[in-house]
């Protein structure tokens, strides 16, 4: 691994400074996800700012939203009695992440920012416009099961990792940041970007700029909820395709949903048409079924990543039918 | 008979050897005065690329006052700098959980974390399980139900074991299996792992 500096603030002034004025500067929390790729060589900052000294790891409810701070844990989060009664989908979509080990040091700002584990990312022999911009993307014709079937463009394929992030797109959380112009704070269906040309690019976080809580809305989304993860060994995985369905069902007619997608593209992939053709319609498996037929619309695959295009409606319609408990 | 009776075991003297020889250096990284003095301002202060930066840890009931080079992991400073060598390197990547200990009573991979992170943590590692020759619930249970074969994922299972039942993730053969997920092993000993851990929380001791 490649030699850094260390510095471990207490005041988060001083850590937005650090990381502001340095671009080999990164923030460790968690660490699960950076040590790892430093281990690998493919990231290799010069600087490391520690922000666990940091207060940001509170879980409270204010007004009508719950308010995660970026370092509460993933383990803690998913087992807080707030989180359990206000937001069960964000509970279940972190439980079906990572393991207990990881989940006990990986951290919510960090799940959010986590890289995407395309393997020509990961190697450093290959070619990757993520990790090397302009040297080519390996995975486009390459081998391209895990790959993207939404948003891609023709410099990048990958896809984004998280479970958490899917769960928060179809909440409508927002995520707070601070920086050197002061705090913003950005929906979180507008955090993570599409690879476009710029696929080094994950986030639309500025340069020096620290992610501080995530706040997500009450809403009518605690009973009927499902986080279906579908992958290739029954835990322990990243997902083929996941999905996370949110439904307020009145007199089994569907009053509102939400509908999102992991494994499918390099952001979390929010279903707002999907959405729109539920609601006001019975909860039914014909209704999950004709609303999973327009979240597949522009969908298109590489070589090996083809079943992605079955399995994805499929997980659509199963996930809804969980949360609707229609048998 | 043994022909040998006063030589001791190779591997023995040679593990001993090399235990004897990274105390020795970890003395050497025994801070002075100068870098104790530092520790108060790591805060606003950015720790040179070679500077080995103080650390104080609570490892098994022992306190150390150690110097650390920021890149060291956690697993590598047990391993190689305090010759706590029962907590394993399988992957290194955070995959197999044979690194896993517990900082602060909660389960993590010692591999994905630098030693620096965890300033006046209290970490357990297999060896701080068992009181003197009695050895932990856990520890009894995996012997009698041959929870292991080669042996080499056995700390990180137990010790992951041990929180699982803390946690009250222990209450079904499917919840066993979900969170000790993050344990793999490639004898293939699940089922009598899960047996152990199932007769532990059965047995309703104090884990």
């Amino acid at each position: 691994m490649n030699q850094f500096q260390y510095m471990r603030p207490t005041k988060q002034k001083a850590a937005i400074d650090a990381l502001a004025k340095d671009p080999n500067a990164k923030i460790i929390a968690g660490g699960t996800n950076l040590i790892d790729l430093m281990k690998r060589g493919v990231m290799t900052p010069l600087k490391l700012i520690d922000i666990n000294k940091l207060p940001l790891n509170k879980i409270e409810h204010e007004g009508n939203s719950t308010r995660i701070g970026a370092l509460a844990l993933n383990g803690a989060v998913a087992e807080d009695k707030l989180v359990l009664e206000k937001q069960p989908l964000l509970a279940q979509a972190l439980n079906a992440g990572a393991s207990a080990q990881l989940r006990n040091m990986a951290t919510v700002g960090g799940n959010m920012l986590q890289r995407t584990r395309c393997h020509y990312f990961y190697d450093t022999a290959l070619p990757c416009n993520k990790r090397e911009p302009g040297s080519g993307c390996g995975a486009l014709e390459g081998y391209n099961r895990m790959h993207a079937i939404f948003g891609f463009s023709d410099k990048c394929i990958a896809v984004h990792p998280s479970d958490m992030s899917v769960a928060l797109v179809a909440l409508d959380a927002t995520v707070l940041v601070s920086g050197p112009k002061g705090d913003r704070r950005i929906p979180f269906a507008e955090f993570h970007r599409l690879p476009g040309d710029t696929p080094q690019q994950d986030t639309n976080l500025a340069q020096g700029e620290l992610v501080t809580a995530v706040e997500i809305p009450d809403a009518a989304f605690t009973k009927h909820v499902h986080y279906l993860k579908v992958r290739e060994r029954a835990s322990y995985a990243f997902a083929l395709v996941s999905v996370a369905a949110a439904l307020s069902i009145d007199n089994n007619t569907i009053k509102d949903a939400r509908l999102a997608m992991g494994g499918v593209a390099h952001k979390p992939w929010r279903l707002t048409e999907a959405e729109k053709a539920l609601i006001g319609k019975p909860a039914t498996e014909e209704t999950f079924r004709q609303a999973a037929e327009v979240a597949m619309r522009g969908a298109k695959a590489f070589k090996y990543n083809a079943y992605k295009l079955k399995l994805a409606p499929n997980s659509i319609v199963q996930a809804l039918k969980t949360a609707a408990a229609v048998a | 008979m043994n022909p040998e009776p006063e030589q001791p075991n190779h591997d023995e003297a040679r593990r001993t050897f090399l235990k004897q020889s990274s105390l020795l250096t970890a003395l050497a990284f025994t801070p002075g005065p100068v870098l104790q003095a530092a520790a108060a301002e790591i805060d606003e202060k950015v720790a040179a690329v070679f500077e080995k930066i103080p650390v104080r840890l609570d490892i098994n009931g022992h306190k150390h006052k150690l110097s650390i080079e920021p890149r060291t992991t956690l697993l590598d400073l047990l391993r190689e700098q305090l010759g706590l060598t029962g907590t394993k390197k399988g992957c290194d990547y955070g995959q197999c959980g044979a690194c896993t200990v517990h900082i602060d009573g909660k389960r993590v991979n010692s591999c994905l974390t630098f030693a620096v992170m965890q300033e006046g943590k209290e970490i357990t590692t297999i060896e701080g399980l068992a009181k003197g020759d009695d050895l932990h619930p856990m520890q009894e249970a995996f012997i009698k139900h041959d929870g292991f074969q080669c042996g080499y994922c056995t700390p990180g299972q137990i010790m992951s074991a041990v929180a699982c039942v803390r946690e009250g993730h222990a209450g079904s053969e499917d919840e066993i299996r979900e969170f000790m997920s993050g344990n793999i092993c490639r004898c293939g000993a699940y089922s009598n792992i899960v047996a152990a851990i199932q007769e532990v929380k059965g047995g309703g001791q104090k884990v």
